[in-house]
């Protein structure tokens, strides 16, 4: 299987500060991985330095195209589309135009259309609040149409920073439900960086551990939650 | 209209300059103060006179960057307390005969006065909308002057003409050279508080206002009274250069204190760097001595001129002269090793 | 009661120049987030280079068009020169560029043309307007495109995705960028519709103030006024600004004693600030809620 994302020696800095120190890891296509760690480890760093959000050094590579020279639209462009932690919903905008802005790049207007309402299939949610200011939806409902305007980008690969975070457990499980059928069934390759180790690990296939700044564990997902040490040591549970 | 309001995460508009990076080290500073003594034995009294107009000039931006370096609050008013204080000292010496020196506390004082005032109304206003409101003030002040209401004081439209002050003790120097070390010893004093005033416990709540105002205010600092009280320190020492003003260039009339005038204090402190206070010196040359050279350029293209010479000092310090300082102690850190 | 409701009428005609002004100002607010104290200057040029493309014989309308054109270009032209490289300064050094840019052009349009005052034609003629002897044709004619623009901007940012675009990049750089708009190209999008809407501003107002290169100096201070009073956020918010601003300014040289010509100004910006103190976000902005 060729490696849809190839990261080598990753090392990105804040200012001064060094975040990442030489990480390397790599996706294949239609994979599932979720990437874990405490506060602090440098899991929203690498999804950032993925899309040449923060100075970096090292090779990022997508489908063989090198990542590190281009600006965050030219990457996203490429097919990368990126939920990031906070969700970065245009909150003055409408429902509607949020996933308008997803596809804004596209050029083929009748799919736009349908994928839209492949959208509000999704999300029936969205669908009945789709002229509604996406400010004043729920932190559950924002969160789904964050994933439904990376979606509707019609990416290649999909990352997602924390999207558990601030939800309730059953707004989690079905949001995660629906991260499983949209990597299945529309072919979608997803990272995903998660507190919620547990969740995480029932949803992904593969699974990287980091910790200040490095990858400390990497396997299967199955694996690494069956695994009491990992567990305890670097998830704690 | 939108039931959702548009959250900003408050960021700084004004640049935090760190506290110690505000001045020169005291080696560089004991050289350029002995410059500046020694300096008028060599150059002619209209170069003196100069000099004594940069002193001036830059304390009215040391002032500027007081308020806006320091508080974080804009002001395109400065002319306006300039103004007061010129015309404070000009009365006071013309009409009620008050010795020339006696007349800068007043003035002084006076200008405290009223940027305290002003600042009431400006707190609940930042950002264009201070600038706005200074403006406003800026622009109102010569028409204020000019009033026939007030014209037995101001001498109206033509303004009044000052007299410049003898050496005292029967000194034997020009009266350039005897108001040049005058001036001198005022912006020295003015520079030294306006140095220990930002390290002190205001100088502080200053800077916290103009990092994170909201922050500032949930610790405690009494956000209302430091912004108007940054406001009035800042118009005193206006005042102050407003009455040195006067003495050095002998009259006072309406259109000397424009907007441009406030304009040109400004662009003095971007080009010094905004927060660092020595800047406000090389800002304060820049404003005196650029236009000249624009003009001498072209005279037809005077103002295009300056504007491309401005744009070239800003494209290569865009954070001002401070730049340079910085760039300058490195290599001297350098050189020591 | 008469001569009230008479001068508020006389507000509104010279308001509409206000108002014209404030939509360029909301543009490039829109756009950058600050004031650009150049626009007026800019404005100015583009209404100079149509009086002299007129001048080499082209018709009226002709030279509107192809000027609109050139602002625009130019517009985006100056923002890429001078202003992308200060992307990454300090917001304070940025306005000493506007101060810059002002001086260059207002001096540049001097030695071009001159400092003496010219005639600037209307196309709508000044005969009294409906047979009003306080609106003439001309101003009604000023009233009437402003109103054309904001109808036009208003579909151009609801319904064209450009539009979309830059009201995302305006709103959230960072999640425009993710969405995999070019926000740096919104930016000088963004200066040349400005330059663009301040040209037709500059040639409407033209023919009330005359052609001269300090034309603009007394009224851009009133459309940024009446941008902040309406509320920098909204296009709708400027033009009704600038129609109260020129309300404010006759008002005040009316019936303020000392108000004479020269204090009308400071008079009509302590009431806008007046407002502003009890309306921060101005009469329709967006409140912005402040974060820590």
């Amino acid at each position: 299987m060729t490696a849809l994302l190839n990261v080598r020696d990753l090392r990105a800095y804040y200012g001064q500060v060094q975040a990442l120190h030489g990480l390397s890891f790599s996706l294949n296509e239609g994979s599932l991985t979720t990437l874990l760690g405490a506060n602090g480890a440098g899991k929203t760093t690498t999804l950032r330095a993925i899309c040449n959000m923060v100075r970096s050094t090292g090779s990022i590579e997508f489908e063989g195209a090198p990542l590190t020279s281009r600006s965050t639209e030219g990457i996203v462009r490429l097919g990368i589309a990126h939920v990031p932690q906070g969700r970065g919903t245009f909150t003055t905008m409408t429902v509607e135009e949020n996933l308008q802005l997803g596809a804004i790049t596209r050029k083929d207007h009748a799919a736009i259309v349908s994928d839209m309402e492949r959208m509000y299939a999704h999300f029936p949610v969205l669908k009945q609040r789709y002229t509604q200011q996406a400010g004043t939806l729920s932190g559950g409902e924002q969160q789904m149409l964050a994933v439904a305007r990376a979606l509707m980008l019609r990416p290649r690969l999909m990352l997602l920073d924390e999207p558990s975070f601030g939800l309730a457990p059953l707004v989690v499980r079905d949001l995660f439900g629906i991260l499983g059928k949209i990597n299945r069934e529309d072919k979608v390759s997803i990272l995903v960086v998660e507190q919620n180790a547990q969740l995480a690990l029932e949803l992904a296939d593969q699974a990287y551990v980091i910790e200040t700044g490095r990858i400390v564990m990497s396997g299967a997902a199955k694996d690494i939650a069956n695994n009491e040490d990992v567990r305890k040591s670097y998830l704690g549970y | 209209m939108s039931a959702v309001e548009d959250v900003a995460t408050q960021t700084a508009a004004v640049e935090a300059v760190p506290k110690r990076a505000m001045t020169l080290g005291t080696g560089t500073s004991l050289v350029v103060l002995t410059l500046l003594l020694v300096v008028p034995l060599f150059v002619k009294n209209f170069i003196i006179f100069q000099m004594t107009m940069l002193l001036i000039y830059g304390v009215a931006v040391l002032a500027l960057n007081i308020l806006t370096g320091g508080s974080g609050q804009f002001s395109l008013g400065q002319s306006a307390f300039y103004a007061i204080g010129a015309y404070t000292s000009a009365i006071l010496m013309e009409q009620y005969d008050v010795n020339y020196a006696l007349t800068l506390p007043v003035a002084g004082l006076v200008c405290f006065g009223a940027g305290f005032l002003f600042g009431q109304p400006a707190l609940r206003l930042s950002g264009v909308y201070l600038a706005l409101a200074t403006f406003a003030l800026a622009t109102a002040m010569p028409q204020l002057l000019k009033l026939g209401y007030f014209e037995k004081w101001t001498g109206g439209v033509q303004g009044l003409v000052v007299t410049k002050p003898d050496a005292p003790f029967g000194l034997h120097m020009s009266q350039d050279v005897w108001l040049y070390y005058f001036t001198l010893v005022i912006t020295v004093a003015i520079y030294v508080f306006s140095v220990n005033l930002l390290r002190s416990r205001s100088g502080r709540a200053f800077m916290a206002i103009r990092d994170n105002e909201i922050a500032a205010s949930a610790m405690g600092v009494n956000v209302a009274l430091y912004k108007t009280l940054a406001f009035g320190v800042s118009a005193g020492i206006t005042g102050v250069a407003g009455g040195l003003g006067a003495i050095a260039v002998q009259f006072v009339a309406p259109d000397s204190y424009t907007i441009q005038f406030a304009i040109a204090l400004f662009l003095g402190m971007v080009v010094g760097g905004v927060g660092w206070l020595p800047g406000s010196f090389i800002g304060s040359a820049f404003i005196i001595f650029v236009p000249n050279i624009a003009e001498n350029i072209s005279k037809g293209l005077s103002g295009a001129v300056f504007g491309v010479l401005l744009f070239l000092v800003i494209f290569l310090l865009p954070h001002g002269a401070r730049q340079i300082a910085t760039v300058g102690q490195q290599l001297l850190g350098r050189l020591r090793r | 009661m008469e001569l009230f409701t008479n001068q508020i009428l006389a507000g509104i005609s010279t308001g509409a120049i206000y108002a014209c002004l404030a939509l360029a100002v909301v543009m490039i607010y829109q756009a950058i987030d600050h004031l650009n104290f150049a626009q007026g200057e800019m404005a100015m040029f583009s209404t100079f280079i149509s009086w002299q493309l007129m001048q080499w014989g082209i018709p009226y309308w002709v030279a509107f068009v192809l000027t609109i054109a050139f602002s625009f270009a130019g517009g985006i032209a100056i923002e890429r020169i001078l202003f992308k490289p200060l992307a990454k300064a300090p917001i304070l050094t940025n306005v000493a560029g506007f101060i810059a840019l002002f001086s260059i052009i207002n001096s540049s349009a001097g030695l071009i043309w001159d400092f003496t005052i010219k005639q600037y034609p209307t196309p709508f003629g000044s005969a009294p307007f409906l047979g009003s002897q306080l609106i003439s044709t001309h101003q009604a004619g000023m009233i009437g495109v402003t109103l054309l623009l904001l109808l036009a901007l208003y579909f151009f940012f609801q319904y064209t995705r450009v539009g979309l675009a830059m009201r995302a990049a305006a709103s959230l750089p960072e999640s425009a960028r993710l969405v995999g708009i070019n926000t740096s190209w919104m930016i000088a999008l963004g200066w040349g519709m400005a330059a663009a809407i301040g040209a037709i501003a500059g040639i409407l107002i033209a023919p009330v103030v005359f052609l001269e290169p300090n034309m603009m100096l007394g009224t851009l201070i009133y459309g940024f006024a009446a941008a902040v009073l309406g509320g920098l956020t909204s296009p709708f918010g400027a033009v009704i600004g600038g129609f109260l601003v020129g309300i404010f300014e006759n008002l005040a040289g009316t019936y303020i004693p000392y108000a004479g010509n020269e204090l009308k100004l400071p008079i009509a910006l302590a009431l806008i600030v007046s407002i502003l103190v009890v309306k921060p976000a101005g009469l329709f902005g967006r409140h912005i809620v402040k974060r820590v």
